[in-house]
């Protein structure tokens, strides 16, 4: 291979650069001339050139191109200045890449590296504020999508809604309610460590019934829903933004707002507080069954304290929420997904700051409802 | 068919494809010599893509053998694979191409990754090959979704010739061209095929293309091909889906636009 690779060398003839090429020039064997013929054509701008390709074994394309750019950086074509020797395919080959030597583009072009770091903030600040007046919209669009179709109960779309309801509601019972058995045994045995110090360990109860039913339940089902269908939703409704699919339900006269978003949003807004009725159920069981198993209260007495100590509120408390979280999530997934542009890595941020979103805006919710609850005594 | 002296850059034998059991092909056999544009026609749904497909490697055939440069693709090693790949390009019916990457870059793709070029050679070979298509040099610059739909075929043409291989796979190149730009294209894989002795495997629906470019036509049918030979031949087929394709309004008005 070695000997046969792309190779050239420099000959002055009465005045006349000449430049015999020779070998194999394919892409392939470019990369190791490619520097040499540049610093070649920088220094002999203006002169005359003959390039003898006879010696050339195999040509391509980009063989051809940088032949043909080192030719035209030297000079223009005159009486003097000629590609010799190429036999005809070779020919053709120079020939037919003669007229489409110019530059191009490779990426957008940004100026230098500070003016764009102003860029980037600035267009990150205004993305950041219109992102915030869009969503705005957005939750407004949906509610008064809820609103039409409540008025106009035939274009509610019920296949869809109970697909969604199974999709990111049923299937992930299994998922959450062991995640909220674990956290509430893990609860019960932090708290029986060291309320055991203050002779104390029946407080356990309280414990494990306050933490799961006002906070843990519902938290966890919410953050879990986010992770899964949140993602999801904007995974699906962004695909199908690239495919131009919106586009086209939009001129088929279907309103994506009622046949994506609004399903979506009723089937999580309906199927999460069941699940953080499990969520808690199985919360407090997890609780019972360590608070029997390693410490002395038996099951009877858990069952017994809890129905004595717990007041329904904390139930409620924790319930109230889940339909405000299933809204948010649901929301921000669909958002998210509509908001996806052009590439696939758009679809990637887009997700990424689904979940991110939406797990941060529960947490808010649920810190605004502790607060309230707090000034209410509830 | 077999008694041609070159020899077949592609041999397909007995193909048999189906999806689940919606069987595609059936005992398809084809062969595509080296140095030719190969024709491939048919109604829609007739399988011209998967039958693309099923020759690089991209839908394994439920029997039958698929042989390219002389090697069973499906049965190949890891190497002998990656060095088939090398020398092919494809354009898919769709472009195909990178969505977060800028044309340019597209191009640029398999030049790294195979080549292992860089840099001002890299971008020069990618201006040549996206100039040469067709398409001006500010669109190096953009980004797939920036394209309109001709543009984004030219721009996969482009990717498909970046490492100027010996066989290109072009489905419906030329579909969503305008005329002129069509017209050009033929004449760019004829100037290609004549100066690096590409062999093309084009799917395609233009009577024009067929015409200008094709040496010889195979026609895909009742799971498939139906008449396979130059198009001279293949037009006298007696076949009613023949017949109407080349004696259509269509097909005459390409007919006379070839002997004017
Ligand atoms: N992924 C798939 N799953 C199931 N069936 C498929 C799949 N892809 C293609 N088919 C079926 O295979 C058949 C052939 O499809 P193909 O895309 O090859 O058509 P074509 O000849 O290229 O048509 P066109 O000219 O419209 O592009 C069609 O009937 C199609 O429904
Ligand atoms: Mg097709």
């Amino acid at each position: 291979m070695a000997e046969s690779a792309a190779h050239f060398d420099i000959d002055v003839d009465g005045g006349v650069l000449k430049l015999v090429a020779s070998g194999d020039w394919r892409a392939r064997f470019l990369k190791q001339i490619d520097n040499r013929l540049r610093d070649f054509a920088d220094d002999s701008v203006g002169r005359d050139l003959v390039i003898d390709v006879s010696g050339v074994e195999r040509l391509d394309t980009a063989g051809a191109m940088v032949l043909q750019r080192t030719f035209f950086a030297c000079t223009q074509r005159t009486e003097n200045s000629r590609i010799i020797g190429a036999n005809d395919a070779h020919g053709a080959l120079l020939a037919q890449v003669e007229n489409h030597l110019a530059p191009c583009h490779v990426s957008p072009v940004h100026p230098n590296a500070f003016m764009e770091m102003l860029r980037r903030l600035g267009v990150g600040t205004m993305d950041a504020i219109n992102a915030m007046l869009e969503l705005m919209s957005f939750i407004g669009q949906t509610l008064f999508t809820a609103w039409r179709v409540l008025t106009r109960p035939s274009h509610f779309r019920w296949t869809s809604t109970v697909h969604h309801m199974e999709e990111a509601g049923l299937n992930a019972i299994p998922i959450i309610g062991l995640m909220s058995f674990l956290i509430g045994a893990v609860v019960a045995f932090m708290g029986a460590k060291i309320l055991r110090l203050f002779n104390a360990d029946i407080f356990t109860v309280e414990l494990v019934g306050i933490a799961v039913l006002r906070e843990f339940g519902v938290l966890l089902t919410a953050i879990l829903i986010a992770g899964r269908s949140g993602s999801a939703f904007t995974a699906q409704i962004g695909s199908m933004k690239i495919r131009e699919e919106i586009d086209a339900m939009r001129v088929l006269g279907i309103d994506p707002m009622e046949a994506l978003v609004l399903p979506r949003v009723v089937a999580l807004v309906i199927m999460l507080p069941a699940i953080a009725f499990i969520a808690a159920v199985l919360g407090v069981t997890g609780g019972a069954l360590v608070a029997a198993g390693a410490m002395d209260i038996s099951l009877a007495l858990f069952a017994a304290r809890f129905q004595e100590t717990i007041i329904i509120n904390h139930f409620w408390a924790g319930l109230i929420k889940a339909p405000f979280f299933a809204f948010v999530i649901g929301v921000i997934g669909c958002f998210q997904g509509m908001e996806v542009e052009g590439s696939s890595e758009s679809l990637g941020q887009r997700t990424t700051l689904s979940v991110v979103q939406s797990l941060f805006l529960v947490i808010v919710i649920d810190a605004f409802f502790a607060m309230f609850y707090l000034e209410i005594d509830f | 068919m077999d008694k041609s002296a070159k020899p077949n850059v592609i041999e397909v034998r007995d193909l048999r494809t189906q999806f689940d059991d919606v069987v595609v092909h059936n005992d398809l056999d084809l062969d595509v010599h080296s140095g030719e544009i190969m024709g491939v026609v048919g109604g829609s749904g007739t399988g011209k893509s998967v039958l693309m497909r099923a020759i690089i490697g991209l839908k394994r055939p439920s029997n039958g053998t698929v042989r390219v440069f002389g090697d069973e693709f499906y049965e190949a090693d890891e190497k002998t694979r990656l060095s088939i790949e090398r020398r092919w390009g494809v354009l898919f019916q769709g472009g195909a191409l990178f969505s977060s990457l800028t044309v340019a870059q597209n191009v640029m793709a398999p030049i790294r990754e195979h080549l292992h070029v860089e840099g001002e050679l890299a971008q020069d070979m990618a201006a040549l090959k996206i100039s040469m298509v067709g398409l001006p040099p500010d669109a190096g610059a953009k980004y797939p979704s920036e394209l309109s739909g001709g543009m984004k075929k030219r721009a996969g043409l482009a990717r498909a010739l970046a490492l100027d291989p010996e066989l290109v796979f072009l489905d419906e190149p030329t579909a969503g061209l305008d005329p002129i730009g069509a017209a050009k294209f033929d004449e760019l894989i004829i100037n290609l095929k004549e100066s690096l002795g590409l062999t093309v495997f084009m799917v395609t629906h233009d009577l024009d293309t067929l015409h200008a470019a094709c040496d010889r036509v195979a026609v895909l049918a009742e799971k498939h091909v139906i008449e396979c030979g130059p198009l001279e031949e293949v037009r006298r087929a007696d076949h009613p889906w023949i017949n109407e394709y080349f004696s259509g309004p269509r097909g005459r008005a390409a007919l006379v636009a070839k002997a004017s």
